[in-house]
């Protein structure tokens, strides 16, 4: 990408930071602290990403007890980026990132642009949920959505509340809601008791968070919660609004087998199956990515050290496969000290000190990350649970039904799905329908790899339509009076 | 009443119009959060089925919350709730 024109107005910065979750935050503190010219880049108002997501200012905290030891975390993130010199862009959308370093992102004061010499990409997960019928009904959400409203919104999903799902934050959503005061009316776990035991040793490498999970699910016992483990919720009843969820037994790959359905009322349903790392920047930088369903789906491909296969390209924290929020910081510092080592800002014995240093936490932490990880791996036979008629691309209405025609009509790959049914073409970019429908391609394809990924497109997110309608004229455009 | 009282103080009310309807929110709480607390579950419609939509991810990535508000098209789960937004539900799916 060698032919921009030499009137770029791109703002040149050392590194750029895109995300400031818990890896992107100590990244760029890391770097910072090296030296390093270092701008971070978030949607968001605060540091924090979506796990340490901060309270809204105007909120004044009462009662700390009442809000769990990541608020604490959280706080301390933020504290470490507004005492480093790193210079943030928090409200900025990221909307353009290409080989070369260039960042484009949209702003309260519209749009700006970097050209960075280092990137770190630190863009966390999106939650997957597989289809059902009635998952489009109002009242039903994700897991994290829930966790969000619950923590920094402080406001509970519904007066009487189905958590489901897979992975701890079905027993975390659960507890925060019954110690908010809510009602969980019953608990969906995939998962069986057995997988939960087979978990234990590595859950045991952090045993303060063991310790956490055992609180949630004391509280849930003692609220006399009904647990269903290895079951779905394989329906949402209600039109206009959920009023109840309809559940079933699973086999191992999720799909339902015969067995007693259950009939839960409910005012909202909270659902999640597992976390799939956001790949669509370093799918746009063109990075190496690899099938690894353990880790959440497609992930990039880096090394211990955060390098991945464009030497300018770092990638941290669960982007890079789900090891969860510990782990994520940890890489992040790591990936934010080599990022100044390899501009010749770190010297060699400092950075291995710092290197060998960090590796048992980070070993522990991925252990126990990694086990929460495959927990939350796809199972496929969820899919099952979707008939004919259900939506399986939200943003434009389109079905499992005519997906399958597609298939059956020869789309071999997830963009000629795209182009024939417009299935992952609405707003959300396929964030929402991408596993479900590479799992139906998958199946005649011979698997995810042959089914590939959505090309990443630009804007990576929408952007308004008036940040590109300014007050410039045509022959005003840098790209038009650089050349001839 | 799902706003968790005992952990923030919310000092500051706002009122919001939606639908033409006055609500009462909280500084500090997003317009998605302002609406699922009024009771308000039913966001737009789809655009082909026509089927109610509500909020689900609230981080900003699944578009489900797009609403108009001030005549713009908008994440109702990225808006924080203001003194004075008009809202309008059901506007947003010719966008």
């Amino acid at each position: 990408m060698g032919d921009y024109p030499a009137t770029d107005p791109s703002e040149p910065v050392e590194l750029v930071v895109i995300g400031a979750g818990p890896a992107g935050t100590a990244a760029a503190v890391a770097a910072s602290r090296a030296g390093i010219d270092t701008l971070i880049i978030d949607e968001a108002r605060t540091a924090g990403g979506q796990v340490y997501r901060a309270l809204p200012p105007e909120m004044p905290v009462t009662n700390a007890a009442g809000l769990g030891p990541d608020h604490g975390v959280g706080e301390r993130l933020r504290h470490e980026l507004s005492a480093s010199p790193v210079r943030a862009a928090f409200g900025h959308r990221v909307w353009h990132v290409a080989p070369g370093g260039w960042v484009r992102a949209v702003g309260p004061q519209g749009l700006k642009s970097w050209r960075a010499q280092r990137m770190i990409v630190a863009t966390g997960t999106v939650e997957r949920i597989m289809p059902f019928p009635g998952w489009t009904t109002p009242g039903v959400i994700g897991l994290a959505a829930a966790t969000i409203l619950v923590k920094a919104q402080q406001v509970l999903p519904g007066r009487a509340v189905v958590v489901a799902g897979c992975g701890p934050l079905v027993a975390a959503v659960a507890a925060a809601i019954l110690k908010g005061g809510g009602q969980v009316a019953a608990i969906v776990d995939l998962a069986g008791p057995g997988e939960w035991l087979a978990a234990m040793p590595a859950l045991a490498s952090r045993p303060d968070l063991l310790a956490r999970g055992i609180g949630w699910l004391g509280r849930i016992r003692a609220a006399g919660v009904p647990i269903f483990f290895r079951h779905t919720v394989i329906s949402a009843e209600g039109t206009e609004s959920v009023t109840a969820a309809l559940l079933q037994p699973i086999d191992d790959t999720g799909r339902p087998r015969d067995g007693r359905s259950r009939r839960i009322e409910a005012d909202a349903i909270v659902i999640g199956h597992g976390l799939v790392p956001s790949t669509d920047v370093t799918r746009l930088l063109r990075l190496d990515h690899a099938y690894v369903p353990e880790r959440g789906g497609w992930v990039v491909i880096r090394d211990e050290v955060c390098r991945t296969s464009d030497k300018r390209v770092y990638v941290a924290g669960d982007g890079a496969g789900i090891s969860g929020a510990l782990a994520a910081e940890i890489e992040g510092k790591l990936g934010g000290l080599t990022a100044a080592f390899d501009l010749g800002r770190l010297d060699h014995a400092t950075y291995e000190y710092a290197v060998t240093e960090a590796r048992p936490t980070l070993h522990r932490a991925r252990r126990f990350g990694n086990a929460m990880g495959r927990m939350m791996a796809l199972r496929t036979g969820l899919l099952d649970v979707a008939r004919t008629d259900t939506v399986v691309c939200r943003c434009e209405d389109v079905s499992r039904g005519e997906i399958e025609a597609a298939l059956a009509d020869g789309a071999d790959d997830m963009n000629r799905l795209k182009s024939w049914t417009r299935c992952g073409m609405g707003p959300c970019q396929g964030r929402f329908c991408g596993a479900a429908a590479a799992t139906l391609v998958a199946r005649p394809a011979g698997g995810r790899e042959a089914a590939g990924t959505w090309t990443a497109r630009v804007p990576i997110r929408p952007v308004p339509y008036e940040a590109f309608v300014a007050d410039y004229r045509y022959e005003d455009l840098p790209f038009f009076t650089a050349g001839h | 009443m799902i706003r968790i009282q005992n952990v923030v103080e919310r000092p500051h009310r706002v009122e919001l119009t939606v639908n033409g309807q006055p609500i009462s929110a909280f500084a500090g709480e997003s317009v998605a959060v302002a609406l699922l607390a009024a009771g308000i579950r039913i966001l737009r419609l789809s655009p082909r089925a026509e089927t109610p939509r509500g909020l689900l991810c609230m981080m900003g990535t699944c578009q489900e919350c797009i609403v108009r508000i001030d005549g713009r098209i908008t994440q109702a789960c990225l808006e924080p709730a203001r003194d004075g937004l008009v809202i309008d539900l059901g506007g947003a799916q010719n966008g």
